[in-house]
């Protein structure tokens, strides 16, 4: 296991990472439907895992993968909810458009 | 670290009971006052008798010039100070016992009399047996501090009998001030002791004694002590500049003021200079205040008795005069002299308020001279009395206050001439308006109304007693103490003797005046009283003189009339400025100043928070720039800048 | 052990007394105080027999390893002083509010017995943070009662106390954090911090942050203006709670958490401290003298005897802070007893005015010569029980300095002006046309009056078994808060 990750260096890694970070912030910052915004998040959790997966087997430590592990599962409730949430609210306002949900204001 | 030992004598018991009974008094009348009924007086004259007699018992079986200190307890201790619940009984406690319970007991029973009708009968009687056993731990304390809650004790009795008819506010006045201006003197009573335990470690009037007399003669510290003292001495005895309450305090009934602002309590700090006169020797910059003072006060408060109508206010200001006379006399180390005064003064004082309660009490509550007149035909016994005691204050031989007087005069003449000058002076005023209340009251016809007259009635035997008792002692209390040229055993002085010897010794004695002199002295006193009588008898009784009503009296008598305007002085210079300080610490410090700056900081944090409010747009996408922006700026910071 | 009963037993109280309803609440609470109060003399007895005392009464459990929190309770005579004047005030407290009704009056005795054992806990606890908790814990009930059972005005006079204490607790909060981790031993026991003193470079910070906490409390001027509203505003059973015994939770922490535990910081910050007290003594003083309403001068009255208070405490010798104990059990007295006669006379008259009353003597002979009493031993008569407190204060700022002691010392005069004046506007003259029927004491009144009255005189006559009781522990504070 450790030489099929080692197969590819790591700056592959890191550069892929970091392609898929920014693609996640400029999602999160550019779009306006709240579904897409919740996957870019997505997108950024897996660039962090990406990279911790393959520093932690470079580093010949475990600590990283169990970091892993432990984003997912947060990340599986945090989707869960977050979807939920947004059920909700598209079956209020038949919208899910960052722009409009501004109620919140102070 | 001496912690006395609780020791045992047969004085033990009787030193016990004197100030015991009067309290025993005090509780029964003031728990079941009510149901006693008029008891309650006997009660509480009894208990008095008892004290009398205890004091007598001390008197008698306390060997010559010898002293005991009867501890009772060890009351409380701090760091190394020990402060025992101890007596000292001495001829000077003595000498202030008897008369306390002596005349005290007499008054006790004038006042069955004259306070019969009223409704506040057994309470009277429970502040006045309060009284006597404050008075009595004031004199009996072997250290500063049981004196002191003596002296604030009997403070608190004055102002509850000052204040007894609590319906009428202007006594509630009187009794406040009193108390206040005594609080003030108390502060510096308060601070004297402070500066005895610092320096002495102590406030046993012994161990103080050894203490200064290690510090040596004229001492800065010991004259500070001294002075602090003083200040308490001032308020209590009604000395200037904090007299004022004493005239004011005859609001209360008339035995409280024989009582307690002529015989006793007033004549404390005239007590409390002679049970530390060897501190006060030592301090001669302090017996010179002492001795301007009490001249000071002597005179004004006779040239301000002028000019009273009110019968108790001119033996107030006579009282103010005499205790100005006693202080006068401790000022110059003639300690003797002073307690002397103090005795007979104590005698014919009582004596002469008592007849004028009895006068009162004839007249229906009236107090005003001008509307008396020609009572010596309606009150024979009272008219008696009275006269004998005004004889004895004005210094006529034989009666009492010549005596002590004339002491003082003599010791004056040798100390200065001017000081003399000026008691002379004062004494001849006081025989003057001595006389003028006389005249005013009891000769020529009656200028009251018809109502009036038929009311007039001598006093009932419980009052007339009392008179006729004290009129004796005014007679011959002056002669445990006749003068070198008459007897070469002076009693008083003998009596008293080992209580002054270690100040003696540090005094320069004075040379012995010739007989010559002391009678040419002697003569002149006696003259100028004479003279001044005679003159109230010319003005009063000849050309039948009366006051003027008080809106036609003018220029500088106007002035006298209304005491020099002093409470008015007080009022605008101390009382109105505090008033308005008061006023302006709590409208402009406290509410402008400090409470707005706390309302200042809760003010701008409410605005900070209405200004940060407006951030939130409710737009997520600028949150998330928000939050975006910020996460590269911190990165920012966290690669370029070194912290 | 003993005095983990003695935190208990207010503690449970307070969790039953909301099971009960009616007279019975009152009956309960009156009950459970009385028992702590039987408690309190026995814990006295034991605490007299000085072996077994150590043994019975401290308890130290670890609590919390890291960051190192102790459960640690014990008594010294300090501690005992002031349980022993929780638990004689508490049954008067109670027994106060016997004749008057109040809405949901269990959940009220439960939030004033929980007040109780809050300051007990403040006043047994030994280890910082369980300190600093009961601190906090006491201001909960007491924000509740104002806020329920007040009187006009009172979210806005309620918040206004809320916050500024907390403020104050917060810079406290602060104090003992920086102290925990700048100290070698890293612990907030007083054992530990009383030895191991943090580097004076550092002390006078420290002393600011826990200065203004207590002064807060206290009050001291400047901090002391949520002091007279509250005291008007809070019912009159939570102003006797606040001015008795909460207030004596600042100065007992003086003595206690600042000077020997930074004795350099409040060496080097005396002088400023002594100043604002004393000021604060001859100001409140001054302010009182022509206050109208009675509970504020009562209040502003409260402000200038604590100051004297402090005064003596920040003089920093044996007299000064033994005559600080001894005064804090007098003044808790004294101030519950004033406090609970402007209440019977404002519940009665409804008017707090003290020109628009008068002539209350005539109608209740009784109840005047227990307030005379009570006024009495507030300005500090001899032979009331402020007396030698006041003395032994005064005498230490003496030392301390002269001209300090004669400025404090106008509280001898000043207080006899306001408190006479009140005192003859309120009670003597002829009668108001505002108080035309006044009723003289009730039972529980009378009982709490009388109380009182004889306390005032029993601690005036015989000082000496407190001044004993406090004497070892002053000598030790004295001993390690004392700087060359």
């Amino acid at each position: 296991m450790e030489n099929t990750i080692q197969a590819v260096p790591q700056n592959w890694y890191l550069l892929l990472s970091t392609f898929m970070f920014c693609i996640g912030v400029m999602g999160v910052l550019l779009r306006r439907n709240a579904i897409i915004i919740l996957m870019c998040i997505e997108l950024m959790l897996n660039a962090v895992n990406l990279l911790l997966v393959s520093f932690s087997s470079y580093a010949g430590n475990a600590e990283g993968q169990v970091f892993v592990f432990f984003i997912m599962v947060v990340a599986a409730a945090e989707v869960a909810v977050g979807l939920a949430l947004l059920v909700s609210i598209y079956r209020n306002i038949a919208s899910t458009d960052i722009d409009i949900l501004s109620k919140m204001k102070w | 670290m001496t912690q006395t030992i609780i020791q045992t004598s047969n004085l033990y018991l009787p030193t016990i009971l004197i100030p015991l009974l009067p309290l025993l008094g005090f509780f029964i009348n003031a728990l079941f006052g009510k149901k006693l009924g008029h008891a309650s007086g006997w009660i509480a004259t009894a208990v008095l008798f008892g004290a009398f007699a205890c004091s007598l018992f001390l008197f008698l079986n306390l060997p010559t010039g010898g002293s005991e200190t009867i501890t009772i307890s060890n009351w409380f201790y701090f760091k190394n100070i020990f402060i025992p619940f101890a007596f000292l009984i001495d001829p000077l406690s003595i000498t202030m016992l008897l008369v306390i319970t002596g005349i005290g007991s007499l008054i006790h029973l004038y006042s069955i009399g004259y306070m019969h009708h009223d409704e506040g009968f057994s309470r009277f009687f429970s502040y006045l047996n309060l009284f006597i056993f404050f008075m009595l731990l004031l004199v009996m304390g072997n250290n500063y501090l049981i004196m002191f809650i003596g002296w604030e004790g009997v403070g608190l009795c004055s102002y509850l009998l000052i204040g007894f008819w609590f319906k009428n506010q202007a006594f509630n006045d009187a009794a406040k001030k009193a108390f206040i201006m005594n609080r003030i003197g108390d502060l510096g009573f308060i601070i004297g002791m402070f500066m005895m335990l610092f320096y002495f470690n102590s406030l046993n009037f012994d161990v103080v004694t050894i203490g200064a007399l290690k510090l040596g003669m004229g001492n800065m510290t010991i004259i500070y002590i001294t002075l602090f003292l003083f200040v308490g001495v001032m308020g209590k005895s009604a000395q200037l500049p904090l007299y004022t309450w004493l005239p004011d305090a005859m609001a209360g009934p008339t035995p409280v003021s024989a009582l307690i602002h002529a015989a006793t309590m007033v004549t404390a700090g005239i007590y409390m200079i002679a049970r530390s006169n060897v501190l006060f020797s030592l301090a001669p910059h302090t017996l010179d205040v002492i001795l301007i003072v009490g001249t000071a006060t002597s005179l004004f408060a006779a040239v301000i008795g002028l000019k009273q109508n009110d019968i108790k206010k001119v033996l107030a200001y006579s009282t103010v005069s005499q205790l100005g006379l006693m202080f006068a006399a401790l000022g110059m180390g003639a300690y003797e002299s002073g307690m002397f005064h103090v005795v007979t003064h104590a005698f014919f004082k009582a004596l002469l308020f008592l007849g004028a309660g009895s006068v009162i009490h004839a007249m229906g509550g009236e107090q005003d001279m001008r509307n008396m007149g020609g009572l010596g035909k309606f009150i024979k016994i009272t008219f008696a009395t009275f006269l004998i005691g005004t004889v004895a204050i004005s210094g006529i031989p034989p009666f009492a206050g010549f005596f002590s007087k004339d002491e003082i005069l003599a010791t004056a003449f040798e100390h200065n001439k001017v000081i003399w000058g000026l008691l002379s002076f004062s004494s001849m005023l006081t025989a003057f308006y001595m006389f003028r209340l006389v005249y005013l009251t009891f000769s020529s016809s009656f200028r009251g109304t018809d109502e009036v007259k038929h009311h007039i009635h001598e006093s009932p035997a419980t009052m007339t007693m009392p008179l006729i008792i004290l009129a004796a002692c005014a007679i011959i209390a002056g002669f445990i103490g006749l003068p070198t040229i008459i007897s070469h055993t002076h009693l008083f002085k003998n009596y008293l003797a080992s209580v002054f010897a270690q100040s003696k010794l540090i005094m320069p004695a004075g040379h012995e005046m010739s007989h010559s002199m002391e009678w040419i002295l002697v003569g002149t006193a006696v003259t100028l009283a004479l003279v001044s009588i005679a003159f109230a008898y010319q003005k009063y009784v000849m050309q039948k003189h009366v006051p003027a009503a008080d809106e036609n009296v003018k220029g500088i008598s106007k002035v006298v009339a209304n005491k020099f305007y002093v409470d008015e002085i007080y009022n605008t210079v101390f009382v109105k400025p505090i008033m308005l300080l008061s006023d302006l610490f709590l409208v402009v410090v406290d509410k402008l100043i400090v409470d707005l700056l706390v309302h200042a900081i809760a003010f701008i944090t409410n605005q900070i928070g209405r200004a940060l409010r407006l951030l939130q747009t409710g737009h997520v996408g600028f949150y998330m720039f928000a939050m975006v922006i910020s996460m590269i700026i911190l990165l920012a910071v966290q690669i370029f800048v070194v912290i | 052990m003993l005095t983990l009963i003695l935190l208990l037993i207010p503690l449970i109280a307070s969790i039953l007394v909301l099971f009960l309803k009616g007279e019975s609440v009152k009956w309960f609470s009156f009950f459970a105080t009385i028992v702590q109060l039987i408690f309190t003399f026995y814990v006295y007895s034991v605490f007299q027999n000085k072996e077994a005392a150590k043994s019975l009464l401290a308890i130290n459990i670890e609590w919390i390893s890291s960051p190192k929190i102790n459960f640690n309770i014990a008594l010294d005579g300090m501690s005992l002083l002031m349980v022993f004047l929780s638990n004689l005030l508490m049954p008067l407290i109670v027994l106060a509010g016997f004749n008057r009704t109040q809405e949901r009056s269990h959940i009220f005795y439960s939030l004033v017995l929980l007040m109780h054992f809050a300051l007990i806990g403040v006043f047994v606890s030994f280890d910082g943070f369980l300190y600093y908790i009961f601190w906090e814990l006491a201001l909960i009930p007491i924000y509740f009662i104002s806020l329920n059972w007040g009187g006009v005005n009172r979210s806005t006079v309620t918040l206004k106390f809320f916050i500024y204490t907390l403020a104050g607790s917060l810079l406290m909060l602060f104090g003992f954090l920086f102290l925990y981790w700048n100290t070698n031993l890293h612990s907030l026991s007083w054992f530990d911090l009383t030895v191991n003193h943090i580097c004076s470079c550092k002390q006078g910070f420290i002393f600011w942050m826990f200065f203004i906490a207590y002064a807060i409390k206290i009050p001291l001027i400047p901090f002391h203006t949520w002091q007279p509203d509250t005291y008007s505003t809070a019912p009159t059973q939570g102003t006797m709670l606040l001015s008795g015994i909460m207030l004596k939770m600042g100065l007992y922490s003086l003595l206690r958490w600042l000077l020997p535990i930074i004795p350099n910081g409040v060496a080097e910050y005396t002088p400023i401290a002594i100043a604002l007290c004393v000021i604060g003594v001859v100001y409140a003083s001054v302010i009182a003298i022509m206050q109208t309403d009675i509970k504020k001068l009562f209040a502003y009255s409260s402000i200038a005897h604590v100051g004297l208070i402090a005064a003596g405490i920040f003089a920093l010798n044996m007299q000064g802070i033994q005559g600080g104990l001894v005064q804090m059990l007098a003044h808790g007295i004294n101030v519950v007893g004033v406090f609970y006669c402007a209440d019977i006379i404002i519940n009665r008259t409804g008017n707090s005015n003290i020109n628009s009353l008068g002539g209350i003597r005539l109608l209740a002979p009784r109840f005047a010569t227990y307030f005379i009493i009570i006024v009495l031993g507030s300005v500090a008569l001899p032979l009331t029980n402020s007396f030698i407190g006041e003395f032994m204060l005064l005498f230490g700022i003496f030392e301390y300095n002269s001209w300090a002691a004669i400025m404090a010392g106008l509280t001898i005069i000043l207080g006899a002006v306001y408190m006479l004046r009140m005192y003859q506007k309120v009670m003597l003259g002829d009668l108001n046309e505002n108080v035309t029927v006044f009723e003289d004491l009730k039972w529980n009144e009378e009982l709490v009056l009388a109380t009182i009255a004889i306390l005032i005189f029993v601690f005036g006559i015989f000082p000496k078994p407190i001044l004993e009781l406090v004497e070892p522990i002053a000598t030790e504070i004295f001993k390690i808060s004392f700087v060359k």
